[in-house]
């Protein structure tokens, strides 16, 4: 863990505010960058549309953040997956930009930024330390393609503050290298702290490490995932299933709510 | 290149030396062809010439034994068929029109006899390849599919084989983003030494973006890009898809190409960036025969002349000789031609993506293809003599000997025919059937496919068709579909390749979306054996036929021959893909019945006959014997043409087709989606059409569907199908309360047990 910074002063999980319109949640521009290799930009660029938001297209060799509230690093296979999963990835010019403003210091009076990892994205963030463990091969060595069912079992980062705490979600799941580990300090620490953001439950897919889907850093504002959010955002083309209904084929929405958490957020901050 | 480790075989030194010995036959040419390769030039080829004919008229590239027949698809069409038909076959894929400005281009080739060598990179750079063809029409891929076809799933290399297709085919698209939204895996001992992988893929674009492979313009530059040439999948497509395999010969492994999906996602992307920006005047794909089909292509296409300069190939291997760099097929290369005011752009595009690239030479209104080495000139042809001049042959085909025989060997009529299944013994045939290999789930298949990547996957599999969204505004999509049905082929050629097609027809409708569009890949043993042959061309007849009759026209596909070892082919598999459109993919029909539409009636749409002969059935009893279910495309056009109307107008909440295992599948298939169940009286319909219980759960009579009807659309229905003059009967009602499958009066099947029947058989076998 390369974090050194205390907990930040800056409120990080503001008070809902239930009315925010639609022309302040259109405000929020949420980065989502783009390696050779990556997959999900489009999804999760849309994801961020249908929440309202303004998705912001970042190129992997340009160092400037353009001003975003928020990054995405999606899903894919940067650079093949060679070498290790995100491991070059992690060392492009725009991922120092997000490195440098994931980390800023909060008591400068800027907000450290959000970030959220999700599949490629995680293993990426997890590269650059910017949160801990890592993602080896599935323990049955199989691309696995399927609806996850996940506990949400952290609602202080601002990607799931509008989450049930407890309650379920199901998004698809698809990666190759999906096993989460870490030694077994950091994984005692994940629980004592709280960080574990998601856990598989009806069946850890993978063998990833205390049924881990998704963790946090200490302050809350950077989450990765393995499983995907944005490709359960749109009713037709989601899975079928929800954690809290009856949904029909590929009605299942439950990965929107990351997103509009996060707008949401954003503009009552 | 001054010091070479070969001795440079230039043109003029072909002049001079006539009598030198070449390897024309091991790299697969006949006699006759070599002889016609010197009169065409007036001269011996020199090594490098001999090796870009070897391949351009091998079987794969030039369909010398295949295109007497096939000109069939295009001359049997009407001017209705050709209405939304912006390319046809002949480029690199057909385009059709879907309306809003959106065309939609997808073609359906083979990569059968690598995949056996090396199952992983045969059956990964099958993806490639196929994709790269949609690509360098323009089009963004927005799914790929993949009938497979495997030996006896107990034979001991059957494992080998399916584990590496399945890892190839999931670890090349899933690195791609392109979702896998369906296809097939059949088992069947005559794929044993030669299985299957066909690869189809599908691309979108704007009508103005379509883009042909040709060289015009003269002075504009042709330029190499993507991944460097090594000396992989050298004489792939002569030596290895062009050749049944035989036991004698040294292993070919060297022959298949190695895939790096990475370099190709990247290419897409590339690609996409210069079509957007229109900076390539035409575009060609490196697949098989590699440069010397991408040139040869280009060049006799456009203004007929090219100057290419081989020693400006960028290669991985620099000891090639510039036969080898003209036959490689190295993955993950594009040829482009670009003028030379957009030079600077192209530049830009190929820095921003770190794509390498290499201009060869330009175009020329020569009427030659020329290519140097070195200074010296080592090709000089006028290309179409090699891209389209290759030999054709009207290969001598007769009805084989045994097929009577085959023919008059019913079913019904034989030991197990005879031994039927009765009472409560249909509820365990039903269980046998689901657990066997053909119908059991392919969940183990699939998922290891990403299906949701791109975010408008509609529909995939297990449903009837894969469906995705192409306008994000409007929600006008397509469906596709691919289907063969080999023992049926086997036994009538003729009317198999017709029920293949009329399945693919019915899926995409029961999906929801108008059938308007085949690509074909017809997998055949040897062309050199009249038995095949004969299969081939009442194939291909019966296709041509049966599009004609379904108003649908053939917008491309391939041939794959020579898939025999030693004197066994396999059965005769011509295996369609079907594309269909759709307004508005939410509108799609699921292939079984959900919770929620509990108490909904169940109908059969047609009627059944006694029609086992080539069955599910029969296969499990090891029969194939006998004539395959009777195809009326008439009824299939109306049968399709109801789903769709009923789909659009809400009267079905879920359909199903008829096809392999009959209604017993259809049901099963139908309860297992969302494991709800029904309750199924069979007496009725089976006293109308007059046959037994058994007959009518497990014949595959053609034109049948099974549909989920609320209660509130019942009349609309029972109106509709009126109407249309179609057979049409309520045999029960959804019921979510009891999990089972309940044939009244025979047997009730339990859905956990029919589960765990289906579900376990391949995890059984492959883990």
């Amino acid at each position: 863990m390369a974090e050194s910074l205390p907990s930040t002063e800056v409120p990080l999980i503001a008070d809902l505010t239930p009315d925010v319109s639609d022309e302040r949640l259109a405000g929020v521009r949420v980065g989502v960058v783009t390696f050779p290799g990556t997959l999900d930009d489009r999804d999760a660029a849309r994801a961020v549309r249908i929440a309202g938001g303004t998705p912001v297209p970042l190129w992997y060799k340009d160092s400037d953040l353009q001003s975003v509230d928020a990054v995405i690093i999606p899903g894919g296979f940067s650079y093949g997956d060679y070498l290790r999963a995100g491991s070059i990835a992690a060392k492009a010019p725009m991922m120092r930009e997000v490195h440098r403003a994931a980390t800023a210091d909060g008591t400068s009076g800027s907000a450290p930024l959000p970030v959220l990892g999700i599949c490629n994205g995680f293993q990426i963030l997890t590269e650059m330390h910017l949160l801990p463990g890592s993602m080896i091969k599935n323990d049955h060595l199989k691309f696995v393609c399927t609806d996850q069912r996940l506990r949400v079992e952290n609602t202080e980062t601002p990607w799931t503050a509008e989450l049930d705490r407890g309650g379920e979600i199901v998004v698809p799941l698809k990666n190759q290298d999906g096993q989460y580990v870490a030694d077994a300090r950091t994984l005692r620490q994940l629980e004592e702290e709280n960080r574990v953001v998601f856990r598989y439950v009806g069946g850890n897919p993978n063998g990833s490490r205390q049924d881990i889907a998704g963790v946090t850093n200490e302050r809350g504002n950077v989450v990765g995932l393995m499983p995907h959010p944005e490709h359960a955002v749109e009713p037709g083309f989601g899975p079928s299933s929800s954690g809290t209904e009856e949904v029909a084929m590929r009605y299942g929405s439950d990965g929107l709510r990351l997103f509009t958490s996060l707008l949401r957020q954003i503009v009552a901050a | 290149m001054s010091e070479q480790q070969f001795n440079l075989d230039t043109v003029d030194h072909a002049r001079t030396t006539p009598d030198t010995d070449l390897p024309w036959a091991e790299l697969g040419l006949k006699e006759n062809e070599f002889e016609d390769i010197k009169k065409i030039l007036g001269r011996r080829p020199t090594a490098a010439e001999l090796a870009m004919y070897s391949v351009m008229w091998s079987e794969h590239c030039s369909y010398k034994s295949s295109k007497v027949h096939l000109k069939q698809f295009g001359a049997k069409v009407t001017d209705e068929m050709k209405k939304d038909l912006m390319v046809g076959i002949g480029e690199n894929a057909g385009v059709t029109d879907i309306g809003n400005g959106w065309a939609v281009t997808f073609k359906i080739e083979s990569h059968n006899h690598p995949s056996y060598v090396e199952p992983y990179q045969g059956a990964a750079t099958g993806v490639g390849g196929i994709v790269r063809d949609i690509i360098s029409m323009g089009a963004r891929p927005v799914a790929v599919m993949d009938p497979l076809r495997f030996g006896a799933i107990d034979h001991p290399d059957t494992q080998r084989v399916v584990h590496g297709v399945v890892a190839g085919v999931g670890g090349y698209g899933n690195s791609l983003g392109l979702p896998n939204i369906g296809g097939e895996v059949e088992f069947d001992a005559c794929y044993q030494a030669n299985p299957l992988v066909n690869a189809l893929a599908v691309g979108v674009m704007r009508h103005e973006d379509i883009r042909l492979a040709n060289a015009s313009g003269v002075g504009n530059k042709v330029i190499l890009f993507g991944a460097r040439t090594g000396g992989d999948g050298i004489g792939g497509a002569s030596v290895l898809a062009s050749e049944s395999f035989d036991d004698a010969k040294p292993s070919k492994r060297p022959a298949v190409q190695v895939g790096d999906p990475f370099a190709e996602k990247v290419l897409i992307e590339c690609c996409l960036e210069l079509f957007k920006d229109s900076v390539v005047e035409g575009i060609q794909d490196l697949g098989a025969a590699g440069i010397s089909c991408a040139t040869s292509e280009l060049a006799s296409n456009g203004d007929g002349g090219m100057h290419v300069d081989l020693t400006k190939v960028l290669l991985r291997d620099s000891t090639l000789t510039p036969g080898e760099i003209l036959m490689s097929e190295s993955q993950e290369r594009m040829m482009a031609v670009v003028t030379p005011a957009n030079m600077a752009r192209f530049e830009e595009i190929m820095d921003k993506w770190d794509v390498e690239y290499s201009v060869l030479g330009e175009v020329t209104d020569s009427g030659r293809l020329v290519i140097e080495w070195d200074g010296e000139i080592i090709v000089d042809v006028d290309p179409k003599t090699v891209a389209h001049d290759g030999p054709t042959y009207e290969r001598p085909y007769s009805r084989p000997a045994g097929q009577d025989a085959t023919q008059a060997d019913r079913f019904s009529e034989s030991a197990a025919g005879r031994d039927r299944p009765a009472g409560a013994e249909l509820g365990k045939a039903v269980v046998e059937l689901m657990a066997s290999p053909n119908l059991c789930s392919k969940e183990w298949v699939t998922d290891q496919y990403d299906r949701y990547v791109q975010g408008n996957t509609a529909l995939s599999q297990p449903d009837d068709a894969g469906v995705v969204r192409v306008d994000e505004e409007t929600g006008l999509g397509v469906a596709l579909a691919t289907d063969a049905n080999p023992r049926y082929a086997y036994l009538d050629p003729y009317e198999g390749a017709k029920a293949s097609l009329a399945e693919a027809y019915r899926n995409v409708a029961t999906a929801g979306a108008r059938p308007v569009a085949v690509s074909d890949c017809l997998n055949f043993g040897s062309p050199e054996d009249p038995d095949v042959m004969w299969q081939f061309a009442e194939a291909v007849r019966g296709l041509a036929d049966g599009c004609m009759e379904l108003g649908v026209p053939v917008t491309g596909g391939n041939v794959s021959l020579y898939n025999q070892t030693g004197g066994q082919a396999i059965n005769p598999t011509p295996v369609v893909a079907m594309m269909g459109v759709m307004d508005d993919v939410t509108r799609r029909t699921p292939s079984g019945w959900a919770p929620t539409e509990d108490g909904n009636a169940i109908y059969l749409l047609g009627t059944t006959a006694d029609e086992l002969d080539g069955s599910e059935w029969a296969r499990l009893k090891g029969h194939l014997g006998g004539r395959p279910p009777r195809v009326d495309l008439a009824q299939e056009k109306l049968l399709g043409d109801m789903l769709v109307n009923m789909s659009r107008d809400g009267m079905i909440d879920a359909a199903h087709d008829l096809s392999q295992g009959g209604l017993a599948a259809a049901l099963a298939d139908a309860c297992l989606r969302f494991g709800v169940g029904a309750r199924i009286g069979l007496g009725e319909v089976a006293e109308r059409d007059g046959v037994d219980e058994f007959t009518l759960l497990f014949s595959e009579s053609q034109g049948r569907a099974v549909c989920s009807v609320p209660r509130t659309e019942e009349v609309r229905f029972k109106d509709m199908c009126t109407a249309r003059g179609y057979a049409f009967a309520r045999i029960g009602v959804v019921d979510a309360v009891n999990d089972a499958l309940d044939l009244q009066g025979v047997a009730s099947v339990p859905l956990a047990e029919l589960r765990e029947a289906w579900s376990g058989t391949l995890p059984k076998y492959f883990g």
